[in-house]
């Protein structure tokens, strides 16, 4: 063809798409389709396995958090940005709590290894991420009470892996309580058969003796 | 065909001509839009001709190296992703692979065909960028370059929707991968496979009888196949030059050996032959991600005997040795080299960086062109400064 | 071919150097054959071994070691694993970059990283590191920045946040402050 036609192709292209940014449903992902969202007025929906920085969950009442202090999480994360130091009751005999527990948001790189590791469910990673701030120092080091969050809030931003957690955790429960009672249980049987086996062998052992004390009981 | 168009340059000789001219020793970047990253070069031009280039790097020097030698196994993984920031899957399959060669851990067949679908769309997100940035360095200031990334982000999007991060991804895990994917996000993989090769169309129909673009690039930047071999050049800038090799075809790594697809060639080696080789090798891509998603079938997504990698990495040692993986990362070949001395640490943790290698042959493809070619043959080298540095 | 098939056939080529196989790869015990092999590997019609993919510096504790990989376009069936062991003093090993022209940043990032000197390389010096750094960051003896040293901004921000400061921190400080050599040497003599 003539010297320019490719560039009119080209050029038709870039009109074809500017037309049909009018034409075509916005969001619908055709070719030409606007796809930009006027943030912050408009935000779109995230997805629920959108992985932001972390916080800690409770169950009824903060005192109440699922997270023992373990160390798994701080050994664990690649940029090594939490701080963890359990909790010691009056005798100095150390808690199932930490007393303190820091994460350094300006470290922590949104990996989700943490989540990953944690045995006791006690730490999911949020949705959060508009928290910028202009102190680097003080607003993003962040201390336990202020990665405090309730099961509601993790099932609001998470509902499949909240109903996951709280059905492993409720299997957890049952399982525990059944091997509670089938202890209990061994442990009553085995007490009642050592009382019975004593008394025959009194019994065996002294037989007036044991008759006057038997009549006596 | 537009040869006869391009104006040849004239150098004018200042001894014949008997002008006393200089040469002039010119600094493009570590701040430069066009040099995709802090990446400097210092060019000696005569006028506008290159005498001479030095590519100087190191400004996004991270130690990632020595990090490796300080954490565990598993921990390192999201510092792969940091690498190649644009292609954050096929880092975490190199590594992943290296570690499961080191410890000798077998994977699943869905978690192989996982990986496959998601590197092969990782190669889809890294060329059509690339091309993009090609002809935002030509000058068709980012209207190629939102067209491309229009289709990038949805299959963004999926990777939001599987790992929990656009670019980030840290999906990867040694023996499988994190999660399974869900029967709808294969849903919306298949969608964007459909769509993707009516994009292509119109995106070749853009660009590829553009004069404009035949004239810059036909040319411009040859690349001899003996010097390619030589300098270690991998991936399709090799492939331009015309040489047929291709890591998924010659390792065999993963599933590839259950797919069917070409390798295209390039003739000239020059910068036209690199953007075409790329627009050729995403509609392979599709082929293979037509047929992973066929062939894909139910089952884990994770080894059931991985040694004691999943629940606490800090345990993970694995047996005294060394290990040297290699994939076809869409830039090249992205090895890992690992020496083990049966910690929980490695001894020895090299990257052998594709991007870096291939900036070897930058002087020699340069000298004798204007410095507006220079510029254009750096964008079809197709470095990221995360990997040439780490 | 497997690794003893390599080695044999280069032994029959070139029976003066001496080859040991370590691990999956060969050693090539005397460093300055290594040129004479790597030729070989790469002109002999039966190896064909022209592509280098990879080289890397590795730091034994007692030795310095550098790593090569070697890949063949034509024969895609094998590929061969070479090492070097030099002393930690005085680490030199020829250079491969006339032959292999992509050697040239790898081996420049072994002598930056390890302090390898390649003989024979046209243009040795510092790529990945600012060039007038001194040291060499990878080997297992480097001394790292010491985390401990506090500068005069952080003892404030400590103070104003009641923490209470030892005297050899506040001291360190002002000596860093009242400037002198690096860092490193002053912690060192103040640690002392």
């Amino acid at each position: 063809m003539f010297f320019g036609w490719g560039i009119l192709r080209g050029m038709n292209i870039t009109l074809m798409n500017f037309f049909r940014s009018y034409t075509r449903k916005r969001g619908s992902g055709e070719i030409g389709a606007l796809t930009t969202v006027q943030y912050p007025e408009e935000r779109l929906p995230v997805k629920e396995k959108f992985r932001n920085f972390p916080f800690l969950i409770y169950d009824d009442k903060p005192e109440d958090l699922r997270c023992v202090a373990c160390d798994i999480c701080a050994q664990d994360c690649p940029p090594r940005c939490i701080y963890i130091v359990k909790d010691t009751d009056e005798a100095g005999k150390p808690m199932k709590k930490p007393a303190v527990f820091d994460i350094d948001f300006t470290v922590c790189m949104n990996c989700g290894i943490c989540e990953e590791v944690c045995p006791f469910d006690a730490i999911f990673m949020d949705h959060e991420f508009e928290i910028a701030d202009a102190d680097r120092h003080d607003k993003l080091l962040y201390h336990r009470d202020d990665l405090l969050k309730t099961n509601e809030h993790f099932h609001k931003i998470r509902p499949n892996d909240g109903r996951e957690v709280d059905a492993r955790l409720a299997e957890a429960k049952e399982a525990k309580a059944k091997k509670d009672e089938a202890r209990q249980k061994a442990a009553e049987a085995k007490a009642a058969a050592k009382a019975k086996a004593e008394a025959e062998q009194a019994k065996e052992g002294e037989p007036p003796e044991e008759k006057k004390e038997t009549d006596a009981q | 065909m537009f040869e006869k168009l391009r104006v040849k340059t004239k150098v004018i000789d200042s001894g014949a001509s008997g002008l006393d001219t200089q040469t002039l020793e010119v600094n493009v970047g570590p701040q430069h839009p066009s040099t995709h990253g802090v990446f400097r070069m210092t060019m000696v031009l005569d006028g506008e001709v290159v005498k001479s280039l030095r590519p100087v790097m190191g400004y996004l020097h991270r130690n990632h190296e020595q990090i490796a030698e300080n954490i565990t196994y598993s921990a390192s993984m999201p510092y792969t992703d940091r690498l190649d920031y644009f292609n954050s899957m096929s880092n975490n399959q190199a590594w992943a692979m290296t570690v499961e060669q080191l410890a000798e851990v077998e994977i699943p067949d869905r978690a192989e065909y996982i990986r496959v679908i998601m590197s092969e769309l990782t190669r889809l997100v890294n060329h059509v960028s690339v091309i993009g940035f090609l002809l935002n360095d030509m000058g068709a200031f980012f209207t190629p370059t939102l067209f491309a990334f229009r289709e990038r982000e949805k299959i963004l999007d999926v990777f939001e929707a599987v790992s929990g991060s656009r670019m980030m991804c840290n999906y990867l895990r040694f023996g499988g991968v994190n999660r399974d994917l869900t029967d709808e996000q294969l849903g919306q993989i298949k969608v964007i496979v459909a769509d993707f090769p009516a994009f292509l169309d119109e995106f070749e129909t853009l660009l590829a009888q553009n004069e404009i673009v035949c004239m810059r690039t036909q040319n411009v930047g040859v690349l001899p196949a003996e010097l390619a071999i030589n300098a270690s050049v991998t991936g399709p800038m090799l492939r331009a030059s015309g040489v047929n090799y291709d890591i998924r075809k010659v390792d065999q790594y993963s599933v590839y050996d259950r797919f069917e697809f070409k390798i295209p060639l390039g003739e000239k080696g020059d910068v036209y032959d690199r953007y075409y080789v790329r627009m050729l090798e995403m509609r392979e891509s599709l082929k293979i991600l037509n047929q992973a998603l066929e062939q894909i079938e139910p089952g884990p997504f994770m080894a059931p005997k991985v040694p004691a990698c999943l629940k606490n990495p800090r345990n993970f040692k694995p047996p005294v040795g060394e290990a040297y993986c290699r994939i076809e990362a869409p830039k090249g070949e992205l090895g890992f080299y690992v020496v083990s001395d049966g910690s929980k640490e490695p001894w020895r943790y090299h990257v052998r960086a594709p991007s870096f290698i291939n900036l070897t042959v930058l002087e020699a493809m340069c000298i004798g062109y204007k410095l507006a070619d220079a510029i254009v043959i750096l964008g079809s080298i197709d470095i990221v400064l995360g990997e040439v540095d780490r | 071919m497997t690794l003893d098939e390599i080695k044999r056939h280069i032994e029959q080529h070139l029976p003066d150097v001496a080859l040991k196989p370590v691990r999956e790869s060969l050693l090539v015990e005397n460093a300055a054959d290594l040129t004479r092999v790597v030729e070989f590997l790469k002109d002999d019609g039966v190896l064909q071994l022209n592509y280098l993919s990879s080289v890397t510096g590795v730091d034994y504790l007692t030795f310095l070691e550098c790593v090569y990989h070697f890949y063949s376009v034509e024969n895609k069936t094998y590929s061969l694993q070479l090492r070097v062991r030099v002393d930690r003093d005085d680490p030199h090993i020829p250079s491969l970059v006339p032959i292999f022209r992509g050697a040239e940043f790898q081996e420049r990032e072994a002598y930056d990283m390890y302090g390898i000197q390649f003989d024979g390389h046209p243009d040795l010096r510092r790529i990945l590191m600012w060039d007038g750094f001194a040291g060499h960051p990878m080997r297992k003896d480097y001394q790292q920045e010491d985390s401990e040293v506090l500068d005069g901004d952080d003892i404030e921000w400590l103070r104003k946040h009641d923490v209470s400061v030892s005297e050899e921190h506040i001291k360190m400080a002002e000596s860093l402050r009242t400037g002198g050599e690096s860092e490193e040497t002053q912690s060192e003599q103040a640690e002392a």
